[in-house]
C-alpha cells in the first residue's frame, strides 16, 4: 500500500488554480521529490497534505488516513520542515524541541532522550542551550530537521530543505535524510528548485502551473529525453561526418572542429563509433541529460531563470563559483 | 479530545513556553510593571491632592483596584495577540500541524495569558501595604480568583480579536479604539455613577465596568455607598463577569477554529 496517495487534487485560492488536478503515490521508504519553478504549487501541495489546509476538490491520504476526514490520524504519523522558518526565536533549542515532544504527547523522559538523540544527529548538542535568535540559517534549518523527525514520524515532508544553505550543509543534511532512510525506513515528500538534489530522489515529478507534466525516476526522466550528446573533434570533419552516415545511418551535424550527435545510450554507441570509424579523432567528449533538459523539453523554460525569483541569479552566481557542491 | 492526557501536556506547554518568554525578558516585566506603578504614584498620588477622601477612600486608593483592572487588560490583550505574531513569524504553523485539538490551543493561549496576567497582579499586590489598604487571607484568596477569571476572560477576547487580524498592523487600531476606551470607561479612574450619561450608558456595557467593581468590593468594602466604593453587589459583579467569561471563551474557540 502506498504511504501517500494523491488523487486529482485541486487547490484554488480565488481566481488562482495553484494544483491544478494532480495524482501521484508515494511507497513507503520512498524519497519522492517535487522538482518545479516557483509558485507550480509544491507548497500547497504539502499544506493539504499534512492537514493546514483543505483542498478545493480531490482526495488526499497519507499514512492509510485520509487528509481531511482523518486529520488527527494523518497529524500523528508525520513530520514537516516547512519553507519559511517556523523556530521560536525566543526559546534556547532545547525549549524549541521541548515544546514539539510535548505537543506530540511524549513524556518527560522519552522527550529528554529523544530530545538529546535528535540534537546529536544534526550536531548541536553543544549550542542546546542558546536561544536560536542567535543560530545562524544553517543552524535554524538543522533544527528544525532535529524537530521534524523528533516524534518519529512515518513520512517526513520537506519543503525546500536546503534553500540558501551552504553546499557543506546542504550535504550534511543529504547524507543525512539518507541515513535516516537506511535506518528508519521513513518515507520521505520533499520538494526542491536545485536539479541536483532532485537526483538524489527514487522518484521526482515534476510540477508547473498546478500540473505534474512527468513523473518517474531521475534516469528515465532523463531516458526520455533524445539522449546523449556526443561531440567528436577531427581534422576533417566532413570526411567524419561523411564516414558516420555511411557507416552507421546517423545524422551527425558538422560544428567548429568536428561533429555533433544526438544519441540514446551513448555510453555503448562511443566506444563503437570509435572502434568502426577510420578517419582520425583528435577529442571526444559525451554530455548526459540533466533535469533542466527534461523540464526545458517539457515547458520550453530553464527551471532556473523563472522570473519573480530574487534569489535566482544570486543562487545561479553561488553554484558557479563553488562547482554545485 | 481523544486522549486528555496529551491535551493537558500541550495546554501546559502552550502556556509554559509563553510565560518563559515573559520571565526571560527582564526588559518586559519592568515595560509593564512601569505602567501601573507610574499610574499609581504619579497621576494617584498628583490625584489625592485635588480630590479629598471620600468613606475613608483616597484617591490612589481609589484607583488601586482600577490599575489591577489595567494590568489584567494590558497583560491580557497583549499575550492573546502573540497569536498574531505566531502567525506571521510562522510558528502558529507548528502549533497547528500537531496532533492537538483547536481548542487545546486556545485553551493553552488563554492560560499564558492568565498566568502572565496574574504574575503582574501579584508584584501590584506588593504596594497593598504602602498604600494603607488592608486585607486579609481569604480577601486575598477571592482577590487572585476575581483577577485571574478576568484575566481569562480578557485573553480570550483578545484571541477573538487577533484571529480576526490579518498582520500587525491592526494592533494600533485595537489598542486606541478598544483598549484604551476599555480602560477609561471602567471605573477605574473616576466612579462610573458620576459620568456625563452617555458614557455611562457605554461604561454599563464595558465588562471590565464589572470586573474592577468586583475587586473595589473586595478591596474597598469600606466605602460601599459612596462615590469612592463599589458600586454593584459582588454578586452581580461576579455574575457579570461570568457571563463575559463563557461568551468570550465560546467565540474565541469559534473564531480561532475559523481563522486557522
Ligand atoms: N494562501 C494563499 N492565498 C492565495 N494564493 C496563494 C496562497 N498560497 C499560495 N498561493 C498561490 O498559489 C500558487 C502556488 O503557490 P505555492 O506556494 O504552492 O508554490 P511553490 O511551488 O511552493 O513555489 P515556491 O517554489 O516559490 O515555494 C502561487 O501562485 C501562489 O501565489
Ligand atoms: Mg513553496
Amino acid at each position: 500500500m502506498s504511504n501517500i496517495s494523491v488523487n486529482s487534487l485541486v487547490k484554488k485560492f480565488g481566481a488562482v488554480t495553484a494544483v491544478d488536478g494532480i495524482s501521484f503515490s508515494v511507497d513507503p521508504g520512498e524519497v519522492f521529490g517535487f522538482l518545479g519553478p516557483n509558485g507550480a504549487g509544491k507548497s500547497t501541495t504539502i499544506s493539504i497534505l499534512c492537514t493546514l489546509i483543505s483542498p478545493t476538490s480531490g482526495e488526499a491520504s497519507v499514512g492509510g488516513f485520509d487528509c481531511v476526514r482523518d486529520a488527527d490520524a494523518v497529524r500523528r504519523s508525520i513530520g514537516i520542515i516547512f519553507q519559511d522558518p517556523t523556530l521560536d526565536n525566543g526559546l534556547t533549542a532545547y525549549e524549541n524541541l521541548l515544546f514539539h515532544a510535548y505537543l506530540y504527547g511524549m513524556d518527560r523522559a522519552a522527550a529528554k532522550k529523544r530530545i538529546e538523540d535528535a540534537l546529536e544527529l544534526v550536531g548541536l548538542s553543544a549550542r542546546k542551550n542558546e536561544l536560536v535568535r542567535k543560530f545562524s540559517g544553517g543552524m535554524k534549518r538543522r533544527l528544525e530537521i532535529a524537530r521534524g523527525i523528533l516524534n518519529y514520524p512515518r513520512v517526513l515532508f520537506m519543503d525546500e530543505p536546503t534553500i540558501g544553505l551552504d553546499p557543506q550543509t546542504r550535504n550534511m543534511i543529504w547524507e543525512f535524510i539518507r541515513e535516516l532512510k537506511k535506518n528508519t525506513g521513513i518515507t520521505v515528500f520533499m520538494t526542491t528548485h536545485y536539479l541536483e538534489e532532485a537526483e538524489f530522489c527514487d522518484r521526482i515529478a515534476i510540477i508547473d502551473l498546478g500540473k505534474i507534466i512527468a513523473s518517474g525516476t531521475p534516469l528515465e526522466l532523463k531516458a526520455g529525453l533524445q539522449g546523449d550528446t556526443l561531440k567528436l573533434s577531427a581534422t576533417d570533419p566532413k570526411g567524419l561526418e561523411a564516414e558516420i552516415r555511411e557507416k552507421f545511418g546517423m545524422e551527425p551535424k558538422i560544428t567548429d572542429g568536428g561533429i555533433t550527435l544526438t544519441v540514446k545510450q551513448g555510453d555503448e554507441i562511443l566506444p563503437a563509433l570509435i572502434k568502426g570509424l577510420s578517419t582520425s579523432i583528435t577529442a571526444v567528449s559525451m554530455t548526459r541529460p540533466t533535469l533542466n533538459d527534461v523540464f526545458l523539453s517539457l515547458t520550453g523554460k530553464n527551471i532556473r531563470e523563472e522570473n519573480g525569483d530574487p534569489y535566482g541569479p544570486m543562487r545561479s552566481y553561488a553554484r558557479k563559483n563553488h562547482g554545485g557542491h | 479530545m481523544a486522549n486528555l492526557a496529551h491535551e493537558t501536556k500541550a495546554i501546559y506547554v502552550i502556556s509554559y513556553r509563553e510565560l518563559r518568554k515573559f520571565i526571560r525578558e527582564k526588559s518586559r516585566i519592568l515595560g509593564t510593571m512601569a505602567r501601573p506603578i507610574l499610574w499609581l504614584f504619579v497621576v494617584g498620588g498628583g490625584m489625592s491632592r485635588l480630590v479629598r477622601p471620600v468613606g475613608g477612600v483616597n484617591y490612589i486608593q481609589f484607583i488601586f483596584p482600577g490599575m489591577i483592572g489595567m494590568t489584567i487588560l494590558f497583560a491580557s490583550i497583549f499575550s492573546a495577540i502573540s497569536i498574531v505574531w505566531d502567525r506571521e513569524f510562522g510558528f502558529l504553523k507548528e502549533i497547528l500541524v500537531a496532533p492537538i485539538s483547536r481548542l487545546s490551543v486556545v485553551v493553552g493561549k488563554a492560560m499564558a495569558g492568565t498566568s502572565i496576567s496574574m504574575l503582574q497582579v501579584l508584584i501590584l499586590l506588593i504596594f497593598v501595604p504602602v498604600l494603607g489598604i488592608k486585607i486579609n487571607i481569604p480577601q486575598f484568596l477571592l482577590l487572585f480568583l476575581s483577577s485571574g477569571m478576568l484575566a481569562f476572560s480578557l485573553t480570550c477576547f483578545g484571541i477573538l480579536v487577533a484571529s480576526r487580524m490579518s498582520s500587525y498592523e491592526g494592533f494600533n487600531i485595537i489598542m486606541n479604539f478598544l483598549v484604551m476606551p476599555m480602560f477609561f470607561l471602567s471605573g477605574a479612574m473616576y466612579p462610573v455613577r458620576l459620568m456625563p450619561p452617555f458614557l455611562r450608558e457605554i461604561a454599563y456595557a464595558n465588562p471590565l465596568t464589572y470586573g474592577v467593581d468586583g475587586l473595589k468590593n473586595i478591596l474597598l468594602a469600606g466605602a460601599s455607598g459612596t462615590p469612592m466604593g463599589p458600586e454593584y453587589p459582588a454578586i452581580v459583579d461576579f455574575a457579570v463577569v461570568s457571563g463575559f467569561l463563557v461568551v468570550t471563551a465560546v467565540l474565541a474557540n469559534l473564531s480561532f477554529r475559523r481563522a486557522a
